[in-house]
């Protein structure tokens, strides 16, 4: 095989196609779309049920790789294995918890021959749920208080400041909205025992829930805003269906962040759009939502743009997209023959 | 009049671009709509309807003004 007939091989994690699912598949979907030569994906799992593992047409091999409590340097060494196997081009990580060890990584990994698109450490915490105040502050984007919490005796003080109802949200995960003190308590216990602390309050803001799913070039540029307003909203508080919109003031918003941030990667903006078109932003997740492959459909099709960029080639900012497409999840259940799920248990790869 | 982005279809379908919002008209309420894309003002938008229904001038003022307040608090007019 020459050269040019070489498939490019993506890694990437987030293969939990579930109610509350990972970005993997879509990213997988898109990244297939979107690249015009041969593509071979290698999906990275963290447990034996994730449906991307199984699902036809999404990844050519899976490997299972260690939760990323065990660290940077646990990461390092299965990436390194696996990169061995299948020579792998460019890795997109899919999930908020696991950005720290590849961030750490990802100069190692560069000089194995492995491409990443991701932010600094620096964009990454300047975005996070503990510094968003702060920073909204500081650029001026509307964002609602919140105060970090360790203890639950905080509550009652939080209550009487922001009033009820309020936010309770983990540190990566999870939010619920409390209307009484007694809630509040219930979903602190439960959050924390989680995803541990701090857990974040929040001033709760009444609105229509939009997002965006946007790619920032590392220079101060977007190269790709998508704005998306929630259809169906699950009890999870995820999208079920969703539809593109034009909305002008949203991708002033993002193009701000990126702006300020030199954001580099794909990012998301869970906006509350309040009657008085206010934009209160609620959270930015560093990595592409699992709505993303909305973007292709609506023809910015974000996953393969960063697998370019991550190959070093310039990719011009999208100038247009449509308005008025719709993503419409559903569940499906898939067949799969036990000795494929032995295979993957057992030898951490399929 | 109505936003220039507002999207209709010939079975009454409308929808906002920037709300995500989606609406189902009857007849001549899309009508109306479509009269109003074409840049006709209120006034001739009546007298069309006049003209073509068979039905009295003022239930048409009625008809007409009232769906103009449904559009606006929907927010498909522009200021």
């Amino acid at each position: 095989m020459s050269e040019t007939q070489r498939p490019i091989v993506v890694a990437l994690t987030g293969l939990n196609a579930i109610d509350s699912p990972g970005p993997g598949v879509a990213v997988a979907r898109a990244v297939r779309d979107g690249l015009q030569q041969p593509v071979r994906i290698i999906g990275l799992a963290y447990e034996n049920l994730e449906p991307g593992i199984y699902m036809d047409g999404i990844c050519d091999k899976t490997y299972q790789i260690s939760y990323p409590a065990a660290g940077p340097e646990v990461l390092y060494n299965v990436i390194k294995a696996i990169h061995e196997k299948e020579k792998i081009d460019v890795i997109i990580p899919n999930f908020d918890a696991e950005l720290y060890n590849f961030i750490t990584i990802a100069p190692r990994l560069k000089a194995l021959g492995i491409n990443s698109f991701l932010p600094s450490f620096e964009m990454f915490d300047a975005r996070d749920k503990l510094n968003l105040y702060d920073f909204g502050q500081k650029h001026g984007l509307l964002v609602p208080k919140d105060k970090a919490i360790y203890s639950i005796n905080d509550l009652v003080q939080l209550g009487e400041d922001f009033g009820y109802p309020l936010v309770v949200k983990g540190k990566y995960y999870e939010a619920v909205v409390a209307y009484t003190l007694e809630q509040a308590q219930k979903a602190f216990y439960k959050i924390s025992a989680k995803w541990g602390l701090p857990i974040i309050v929040q001033q709760f803001i009444d609105g229509t829930e939009v997002n965006i799913a946007a790619l920032g070039d590392g220079e101060g540029n977007a190269t790709s805003i998508i704005p998306m307003k929630k259809m169906y909203i699950t009890d999870k508080g995820k999208a079920w269906a969703g539809i593109t919109l034009e909305d002008e003031a949203m991708i002033q918003l993002a193009k701000k962040f990126v702006a300020v941030t030199k954001w580099r990667g794909g990012f998301e903006v869970e906006i509350m759009k309040t009657a008085k078109d206010e934009l209160y932003i609620m959270e930015i997740n560093p990595r592409f939502p699992a709505w993303i492959y909305l973007s292709a459909g609506a023809g910015q099709n974000q996953p393969a743009s960063l697998v370019k960029m991550a190959m070093g080639e310039k990719v011009p900012a999208f100038t247009s997209y449509d308005s008025g497409k719709l993503f419409i999840r559903y569940s499906w259940d898939l067949i799969v023959d036990v000795s494929r799920f032995q295979q993957f248990s057992a030898f951490g790869s399929l | 009049m109505i936003k220039k982005n507002i999207a209709t279809n010939e079975f009454g379908f409308v929808f906002n671009p920037a709300t995500g919002d989606s609406y189902s008209s009857n007849p001549v309420a899309a009508e109306i709509i479509q009269l109003m894309k074409d840049n006709h003002s209120l006034n001739e938008i009546k007298k069309i309807l006049l003209d073509k229904y068979e039905v009295d001038k003022l239930t048409i003022e009625k008809d007409v003004e009232e769906f103009m307040g449904l559009l606006k608090e929907n927010n498909l007019l522009s200021n």
